[in-house]
Order: C-alpha cells, then sequence, then structure tokens
C-alpha cells in the first residue's frame, strides 16, 4: 500500500516544551515522524513534520488532540495531507 | 519528490494570513428529465433529484477541507436553466418551483442555488416567458435561488425585447425586496455569452452541453496575489506579470486538487476550474488593492484599465497552466459591494460608473453588485444592460449586469446588503433618457466577425 504522509505545522510563541508535547501526542497515537525541521522567525517558533498517517483512520481525531495542545500552549497546530504541497510546488 | 520548508510555509501563510480559499465547490445538476406536464410531479422530482444527487456535497468538502487544511467556503448546486422545463407551466406555478428549489438549498445546507435561468439571446420561448414573468417573485419570495438571464451572444446578437423586459423586472425585484434595500436584484445576473460551467453565483447554470452531473470549482485568493505583488514593490510589469502568474498557478494547483478529490468521494465527474480573482470584504482580501499595489494612487484614476487588462490575463495564463481543464469565467470579478477597495475609490470619487462600465472590457465580467440611485427608471436600466451586452458581444467575451436599483436611495447613500453581498454607495446615473432607443425594440444583429477594428 502507498505510503499516505501529511503535514504537521506548528506555529507560535517560542517556550519550553513545544516539541516535547506535539511528538508525544503523535507517539500516543502510533504516528511515525518521517522528518522535522524548525526555526524561530521573529520570536515565531515554527516546526514542519512529515508524519506517517497510512494506517490512520481519519486526521479528525489527531487534529482534536493537538487542539489541546494548542490551547495549551498558545500555538497553532494544524494538519494537512502532503498532497496539498505537492501540487503547489511541484510542476 | 520532498518539499521543501519555505514551500510549506509559503502553503501555510498563504491560507493561514492570506485568505486563499476554494471559493465554490459546486455541483451542476441536469434537471432535464425532471419535466412533466403535470406540474405536482415535476415539482417533486426536481426536489427529489436535487436532494439525492448532492445529499453528500456538503459533508464531504467539509471532509476533504479538513484533510488538507484549505478552507471550501461555499458548497453550492447550479442546475439545467429552469424555463427550458417550465413547458406549460404557470406563472404560479413558476414560483412555486423557485420556493421548492430554495427548500432543497435549505435541506441541504447549501447557501445558493443557480439556475433560475433563461436563454433567451435570439427569442423568448412560452417557457422563457412564464420565468421571466416570475422573476420578481421568486426572487423576493426565496433566499438561496440565484437567476440568470441571457440576453445577448456574440453568434446571436442582443435582443432587445428581452432587455427591455430585464429592465422593468430588475425594477420590480428591488420594489418587491424594498424593506431590504432591494437585495432580489443582488440574485439575478443579466449575461451577454454566459458560460455552461460558472461555478460562481448568482451566474450558475448548468447548461445544455454539460452532462448528468458534474463538479465545476472556484478559487480565489486576491489576498495571495496582493501579498505576493507586496514582496515586489520595485519590479517592472513584466515582473509584477511574472509574480501574478505563479501566485495563481499555486492557487489553482490547489483549488484542482481538492475539487478532484471531492468529485472522486462523490463518483460525480470533475467538470473544471475556474480561477477567478474574486473580492471578499475581508482585510486585503481586494482586487482594487491589486491595482493599487501595481501603481495607482486609487482605483478607478487613469491606467486603471491597463492594470487591470495585465493582471487579468497573467491570473489566466498561471491558471491555464495549473488545469487541465480551465473553464468557467476564469479571470478578475469586480463587484463593487464586496470589494473594499472599490468602495473606497467610488466615496474618494475616483471610480465611476463609466470607469466600471470600460474596465469589464478587459476583465472577466461586468457591472457587478452595484447600487444604482432608487429613482432609475426601467429604460435606463436596459440601456445599461445593453451597453454591457455590446461591450461582450463585440469583444467575444462574457459580460454582465448585476446591478441593485435601492428603492429610496440617492446618490451618495451607503446601503448595506448583509454577509458576503457587503455594502455599497448609491451611484447615480446619466440624467438624459433612453426610452426612445429600449422601446423600439427588436434585435441588434450579431456583429461581424472579420474587419473587427
Amino acid at each position: 500500500m502507498k505510503q499516505k504522509r501529511a503535514v504537521v505545522s506548528v506555529i507560535g510563541k517560542d517556550q519550553v516544551g513545544i516539541i516535547a508535547k506535539v511528538t508525544a501526542v503523535l507517539a500516543e497515537e502510533q504516528i511515525n515522524v518521517l522528518d522535522i525541521s524548525q526555526t524561530i522567525l521573529q520570536d515565531f517558533f515554527t516546526m514542519m513534520m512529515l508524519v506517517d498517517v497510512t494506517d490512520l483512520e481519519s486526521l479528525e481525531h489527531l487534529q482534536s488532540s493537538f487542539d489541546n495542545v494548542s490551547k495549551e500552549l498558545g500555538l497553532k497546530i494544524n494538519i494537512q495531507l502532503e498532497d496539498i504541497f505537492q501540487a503547489m510546488h511541484r510542476v | 519528490m520532498t518539499i521543501a520548508f519555505t514551500e510549506m510555509q509559503e502553503t501555510i501563510r498563504m491560507v493561514q494570513m492570506e485568505s486563499l480559499d476554494i471559493r465554490t465547490v459546486t455541483m451542476g445538476i441536469n434537471l432535464r428529465d425532471c419535466a412533466d406536464s403535470d406540474f405536482e410531479k415535476m415539482n417533486q422530482r426536481v426536489f427529489d433529484k436535487i436532494t439525492s444527487y448532492a445529499k453528500n456535497l456538503r459533508d464531504t468538502a467539509e471532509q476533504v477541507e479538513k484533510e488538507y487544511g484549505v478552507p471550501i467556503i461555499n458548497k453550492r448546486i447550479s442546475i439545467t436553466p429552469i424555463a427550458e422545463i417550465l413547458g406549460n407551466a404557470t406563472v404560479e406555478e413558476a414560483v412555486q418551483l423557485a420556493k421548492t428549489l430554495d427548500r432543497a438549498a435549505i435541506e441541504l445546507g447549501v447557501d445558493f442555488i443557480g439556475g433560475y435561468s433563461a436563454l433567451v439571446h435570439k427569442g423568448i420561448s412560452k417557457g422563457d416567458q412564464t420565468l421571466l414573468t416570475a422573476l420578481p417573485k421568486a426572487l423576493s419570495n426565496t433566499e438561496r435561488v440565484c437567476a440568470s438571464v441571457s440576453v445577448a451572444t456574440t453568434r446571436t446578437g442582443i435582443n432587445m425585447d428581452a432587455v427591455r423586459q430585464m429592465g422593468i423586472i430588475i425594477k420590480e425585484s428591488a420594489e418587491l425586496t424594498k424593506h431590504k434595500n432591494g437585495i432580489a436584484c443582488a440574485k439575478l445576473v443579466v449575461f451577454c455569452n454566459p458560460v455552461e460551467d460558472n461555478p460562481f453565483m448568482a451566474g450558475a447554470f448548468h447548461g445544455a452541453g454539460e452532462g448528468e452531473a458534474v463538479i465545476n470549482v472556484g478559487v480565489s485568493g486576491p489576498g495571495v496575489v496582493l501579498n505576493a505583488l507586496k514582496r515586489h514593490p520595485n519590479g517592472d510589469l513584466g515582473q509584477v506579470s511574472d509574480v501574478i502568474k505563479k501566485t495563481a498557478f499555486k492557487i489553482t494547483r490547489a483549488g484542482e486538487l481538492l475539487g478532484r478529490i471531492v468529485a472522486e468521494r462523490l463518483n460525480v465527474p470533475f467538470g473544471i476550474m475556474d480561477l477567478s480573482l474574486a473580492p471578499t470584504n475581508a482585510m486585503n482580501d481586494s482586487v482594487a488593492e491589486i491595482l493599487e499595489e501595481i501603481g495607482l494612487e486609487r482605483v478607478g484614476t487613469h491606467g486603471t484599465i491597463a492594470a487591470l487588462a495585465l493582471m487579468n490575463d497573467a491570473v489566466k495564463k498561471g491558471g491555464a497552466m495549473a488545469s487541465s481543464y480551465v473553464g468557467g469565467l476564469s479571470g478578475a470579478f469586480i463587484p463593487v459591494s464586496e470589494d473594499n477597495g472599490m468602495i473606497q475609490g467610488i466615496v474618494d470619487n475616483a471610480l465611476t460608473l463609466s470607469k466600471l462600465e470600460a474596465m469589464t472590457c478587459v476583465c472577466s465580467v461586468g457591472l457587478d453588485m452595484i447600487a444604482l440611485d432608487g429613482d432609475v427608471t426601467p429604460a435606463t436600466l436596459a440601456a445599461i444592460i445593453a451597453d454591457e451586452a455590446a461591450i461582450g458581444m463585440i469583444n467575444k467575451k462574457t459580460t454582465a449586469v448585476r446591478v441593485i436599483p435601492v428603492p429610496g436611495k440617492k446618490e451618495g447613500e451607503m446601503v448595506e446588503f448583509g454577509g458576503l453581498l457587503g455594502r455599497a454607495p448609491v451611484m447615480g446615473v446619466n440624467g438624459f433618457s433612453s426610452e426612445r432607443f429600449i422601446s423600439r425594440g427588436g434585435r441588434i444583429p450579431a456583429p461581424l466577425q472579420a474587419l473587427i477594428n
């Protein structure tokens, strides 16, 4: 079966424990992280993670788990299927 | 191929900060097989067919929206022009059918259903006339039904009898909804050269050349284009065009991907992508502001047409490269009430009705969502339509008129239409009469396609 991948993006004010808390959610859902990169832009923490969601039934449940972390840390966390980035940036 | 970090960031920025969205996923449904000499049967069939075909439209679109993180703002339906199935139905029955469509839209949770339409660019059939007569009542008694009437094409010329009637119909529709600033007119478009696969309202209908059902997608994103241009304040116009082209490409690709997925999940063929820069009243989501960013102090000043022509063409070039099936109106919309920059242009006396007319020569549609003095006569409205139709006919393009003569309002006042429709400053019209011209009736013959200077 073809691997289905999604991008998790985390944007917000830099603080202790962001990566730990976001990856904890992924670990709990048994989701493997394929790639990860982060940067600080004008005090803003930006992280993108490429994750494997082949076995995931729906992204909704994951998004709602992220929403809890979102609220707790005051961050914006979104999960989007990778195809959208491929479509927009590759001919 | 892996996607670079900056590319991901760009997509996320477009959606979250620059109002990139899929403006509409519109399902076209053919209603020809619903026709019946027994009106009650037809009425029921229309309702049943629409509500069964589009049953999952909203939920599916919302699901896709969540998975890909790009908002799909509107889910809509377009149908076979209703005049074509009316047959011997009476005017009252035609009004009742409009209410049925409204009920179907409410049940499905779609915000508009388009196709309460008639194509009368050459002549008016019995069913067409029934629909035209029913229009004011139908539009003032429904909320979500959109109507359009084709009064001219390049191949047939302009049906001035229909144009004259439209002046009267618009006036009457405004009167019937005067407590709401003539809102019925906001749901009525008069076309020259309409397209059969337009997903945008109020002019959407499911044309005669279309299949049983289809998914057409309208993408927008003036905010994305504006922000992209802001990063190149000193580029020459070739670069400006290039930036718009590249941005349009990305926006269209996002739309095409999501549209195809929605179509696949609904098991309906994917029709076309319509890439139209359609403004909203959201901050920075304005076509006028793009023109100002290109270098005009205020939209409407000298240079506006040139800048608009450049932008419209660049949008099409980017879009055409991005999608295998570009269709609809594709270009730029310039609805006044839905574009804060246009509103400002009028308030500052930079933008006039004549300039707006001229702008329609080089962009995708026409005089759109313009509030007019409530005292405007039906003949003047008809003459405005005739002018716009002539522009479309001669230039072989779609033009349209969607104007609202706001009862009791005078030039300079501001009217609110609410929601997506926005607000607009009332504009005056030329005080000299066009009565005799309009009352002549008949048809303006189709133009030559050669000797085109």
